[in-house]
């Protein structure tokens, strides 16, 4: 097991750093730069700043400058945002992200796993065919439209919940953003796992322990949802990068503090230093639950831990 | 974003069934599309899109305001059919029923543009990869690996940053990002194609591997591509309203659905009517290439139902 | 043999299909007595599957069972599934055709033996676990320690089919239905099961009904013996009745066509044409296309399952001709 971990995490390096790599140079090659404002600097100024962040050098200098500094965890200074790094920036927008982004998961996968097994013991009953509306809408009505939607109704029609904006502490300003970020993952999620555990339950070896006489809890908790989780788990990966690249939408609609926004910012005033480590910080949490996910799959299926 | 349809999960298993097939072909793909017409959802969803792809082209002619006329009579008017503005009109004065079809055709076309853009791509990155096997196609696919990798939406962000604002470099933006399943498929196609008779042939007669690409393996590549592109274009439209809604996309005077969305979302509250319209044609779009997609996923793993 | 542990009366099964209904068992009746080997005989699409499983409440969902099947005087058929539980594993346990597939194969062997005990007789785990390995050496599996902590992957085709028949026995049920249990596996393992079936019923004394299509795994095993054609029983005697002098053209046929190791040297001889179509059976009786023995009566009257000539149970208005022909190839 410690091997298998092991040899996944070595696997990943030369993903990122090559991801890292295309970005830097795709990002550098393009026209225009973060000192480009309607009013050009004066030249002695500009010279100045982009003295101050390396800029002068030749890209390739650039280059190794960065990832010496991105050994050292450190994803330099934002060159729009002055006197901020861009890791104190990406510090300011993580928690909060990170809080939406795995609330919405949490309570998108549970939701989705629950209705997706009572659709399929249901099957062909009422409980299923509301599944398949509501995962219907969950699936088509892109995010922006269902945020769009959420706040006419909940917030100015019938003002049960604030249309936006973000108060600390305050649950009623989560619902919303969650929500849409949660009705997607979480039909995705509940497809799968109707369709698996429909598999599931007719499969021999559930049919075994019936026989056994273990009844229907037992033979559901202990036979049926283990290997009907399985399509699920390899989902819940790309599922979770779906969601949290989601959030970047759902936290400009509602107005909330999280990374997103500073993304979108920073892509648009070239602040190349903000947008690379916005990227890196994603990828990071990307692989990092792939990862995750690899693992969870080696304890669910006996048979993948002994290749 | 990717992945209304989740076309990568139902897409990478019908590469690797069509890597795996061996030399008997073509008839995995056949009988996926016969299959697929005889699903009623998806034939009929299949008319609507038609239909919607007929309006939104031909319907501007018969339309009597222009999408970027201002009507200095009516503005900020609801539904209002004395003044033939049938679905109202937004607070320049323009006619929405005619910013609405040309939305529909802009979104259209950048999806198929961009479709075709990654169709392309991939086709010539996946028969490369595929013809030549061995460690070149160790190297490329594993390239393909990484780019899974990447956050997509951000990158797609970068692109479109990175290529201004111009619409024809927002399609080849998301086609340079989206082509990486076909590379997948037609890899799969090319090692299963490359075993076969007439290939073998057209090496022992010293064709050139280009020549026998384009002559032999492309021409057969036809129905993964129907396939693949019946997939990517609802993504494609998902990915161009989310950028126009967040206002990197289409630009005015010119509309797309995304546009038009984001512009009745901010006047929501005083003109709904400029979010309704879109909002629905949009969701309708959606959910007839869904069914159609759910129609292949279904005809191309029969048992999955 | 003991007394009676199993009562069948008018069995039937019936599934309801999208347009139609599809009757895959008729009127099935037998009893079984404590330490008796039943062998139910059949082409595959008889229904010989279908009644165990509905008599064990284990019908796909579209099916359903009427009739009466009662163990210990407990009515099985119609009980809540609830109650059933408590019986099915513990008074009758089933062994299914395919072990490769019928094992959890995300389990330990120990978790899955494990856990019928402690629903049935609420024993400790550690007690359950004791009695599990016990079990496991009972059905000749000698390294049961390493089996036990096994993932059915890691085990034999063999080596699970014990461990399914181990799982089943736990309880010492008083019946148990083997379906098709050889089938799957490779012809020398399929006569050490069999044997290991003979010890094992005589051991616990428990009333055993082999469900097969293979004569061959019927003739040292079985006492008594039910063919099936079409959803019913065609006839019914102890094994030497219907092995040396059948009374039905069908248990005729299926001998014809079966490799047989004793003396008698035959043609082999299959049953011409295919089981029929169960949504559109022949009428009158039902072998009658493939039959050779067929009149006018066979085509307009369906034979009642009754005692005929010497008091043998058949469905044949001419089991005279059938024992006749067969003891003229004798």
């Amino acid at each position: 097991m410690l091997t298998y971990v092991l040899r996944r995490i070595i696997s990943i390096v030369p993903v990122a750093f090559i991801a890292i790599t295309a970005c830097f140079f795709i990002l550098r090659l393009a026209p225009g730069g973060p000192f480009d404002q309607e009013r050009a600097l004066p030249p002695a100024i500009l010279r100045n700043l982009r003295a101050a962040y390396d800029l002068d050098q030749p890209l390739i200098v650039q280059y190794f400058l960065y990832i010496g500094r991105l050994l050292r965890f450190d994803l330099g200074p934002s060159m729009v945002v002055q006197d901020f790094t861009v890791s104190q920036l990406l510090t300011l927008g993580l928690p909060f992200t990170i809080m939406l982004g795995m609330s919405a998961f949490i309570i998108a996968t549970l939701i989705g796993m629950l209705a997706g097994i009572i659709a399929a013991v249901q099957q062909n009953r009422w409980p299923d065919y509301v599944l398949v509306l509501v995962v219907m809408i969950g699936l088509i009505v892109p995010n922006f439209l269902m945020g769009s939607i959420l706040q006419l109704l909940f917030g100015v029609y019938l003002k049960w919940l604030p249309a936006g904006g973000w108060r600390a502490g305050s649950m009623a300003h989560l619902v919303m953003p969650i929500t849409v970020l949660a009705w997607p993952h979480a039909a995705r999620i509940s497809r799968l796992m109707r369709g698996s555990m429909i598999e599931v339950l007719g499969s021999n070896y559930v049919r075994t322990a019936r026989a056994k006489g273990l009844g229907q809890r037992l033979v559901l908790a202990r036979h049926a949802i283990k290997p009907a989780l399985i399509p699920v788990v390899s989902y819940l990966g790309p599922g979770l990068s779906y969601l949290l690249t989601g959030s970047l939408i759902v936290e400009q609609i509602f107005g909330l503090p999280g990374i997103g926004r500073y993304f979108i910012n920073a892509a648009l005033s070239r602040d190349y230093g903000l947008v690379l480590g916005t990227v890196i910080l994603y990828m990071a949490i990307i692989l990092l639950l792939n990862l995750l996910v690899d693992l969870a799959y080696a304890w669910l299926d006996p048979k993948v831990r002994y290749r | 974003m990717a992945g209304i349809t989740h076309k990568d999960e139902t897409l990478s298993r019908y590469a690797e069934d069509l890597a795996g097939e061996g030399p008997k072909g073509r008839s995995l793909t056949e009988d996926a599309l016969r299959r697929l017409f005889t699903n009623k959802a998806a034939l009929i969803s299949l008319i609507v899109v038609a239909l919607i792809v007929l309006i939104a082209f031909i319907g501007p002619y018969f339309v009597p305001w222009h999408y970027s006329t201002v009507d200095w009579t009516a503005i900020r008017k609801p539904p209002d059919f004395e003044k033939l503005h049938y679905l109202g009109t937004d607070q320049n004065g323009r006619d929405l029923l005619a910013r609405l079809l040309q939305g529909t055709q802009m979104s259209l076309i950048v999806a198929a543009v961009a479709t075709l853009v990654s169709v392309v791509i991939g086709i010539v990155y996946g028969a490369v990869a595929g013809y030549f096997g061995g460690r070149v196609d160790a190297v490329m696919m594993r390239f393909v690996d990484i780019m899974y990798a990447l956050p997509y939406i951000l990158f797609v962000i970068i692109l479109v940053v990175i290529f201004g604002r111009s619409p024809v470099l927002l399609f080849v933006g998301i086609g340079a990002i989206e082509w990486l399943t076909m590379a997948r498929i037609v890899r799969g196609q090319t090692l299963s194609l490359k075993e076969r008779e007439f290939i073998e042939a057209a090496r022992a007669s010293g064709a050139k591997p280009f020549t026998i690409i384009m002559r032999h393996i492309v021409p057969n590549l036809a129905g993964p591509v129907v396939i693949y592109a019946t997939l990517t274009i609802p993504e494609i439209i998902i990915t161009e309203s989310f950028l126009s809604y967040l206002g990197l996309g289409i630009q005015e005077p010119q509309t797309s659905l995304g546009t038009l969305i984001s512009e009745g979302a901010q006047v929501i509250e005083v003109m709904p009517w400029l979010l309704v319209a879109p909002a629905i044609m949009l969701v309708l779009l959606l959910l007839c290439l869904s069914y159609i997609g759910d129609g292949l996923r279904d005809a191309l793993d029969p048992k999955d139902r | 043999m003991g007394e009676t542990v199993l009562e069948v009366r008018d069995l039937s099964v019936t599934f309801q299909l999208h347009d139609r209904e599809v009757q895959a068992v008729r009127e099935m009746n037998f009893s079984l007595k404590a330490g008796e080997t039943l062998a139910v005989v059949g082409e595959s699409g008889s229904g010989k599957s279908q009644a165990f499983l509905s008599i064990m409440g284990l019908l796909a969902r579209n099916g359903r069972a009427t009739g009466s099947a009662r163990i210990d005087g407990k009515e099985l058929v119609g009980m809540r599934s609830s109650d059933l539980d408590a019986i099915r594993g513990k008074d009758i346990a089933m062994i299914f055709q395919d072990p490769m597939t019928s094992l959890n194969p995300y389990m330990r062997i120990a978790d899955q033996m494990i856990e019928v005990l402690v629903r049935h007789q609420n024993a400790s785990r550690k007690e359950a676990l004791e009695r599990s390995e016990a079990m496991l050496r009972s059905v000749h599996l000698p390294d049961a320690k390493r089996v036990i902590r096994a993932y059915p992957h890691e085990l034999s085709g063999g080596q699970r089919q014990r461990v399914m028949i181990a799982m089943a026995l736990l309880c010492e049920p008083k019946v148990l239905f083997a379906d098709e249990p050889t089938t799957a596996l490779d012809v020398t393992v399929q006569a050490q099961m069999l044997s290991l079936f003979e010890e094992l019923t005589d051991k616990f004394n428990t009333a055993l009904v082999m469900i097969t299509h293979d004569l061959g795994v019927v003739a040292g095993l079985a006492d008594t013996m039910m063919v099936m054609y079409a959803g019913r029983a065609v006839e019914k005697g102890t094994v030497d009745e219907l092995f040396y002098s059948p009374r039905h053209p069908y248990t005729l046929g299926l001998l014809h066509s079966t490799p047989r190791g004793d003396n008698k040297r035959r043609r082999l001889d299959p049953i011409k044409g295919m089981p029929p179509n169960l949504t559109n059976l022949p009428s009158g009786c039902s072998f009658h296309p493939r039959c050779e023995f067929k009149t006018e009566i066979c085509l307009q009257k369906r034979p009642a399952l009754e005692p005929r000539t010497d008091g043998r149970i058949s469905a044949c208005h001419h089991d005279d001709a059938v024992k006749n022909a067969n003891e003229k190839v004798a």
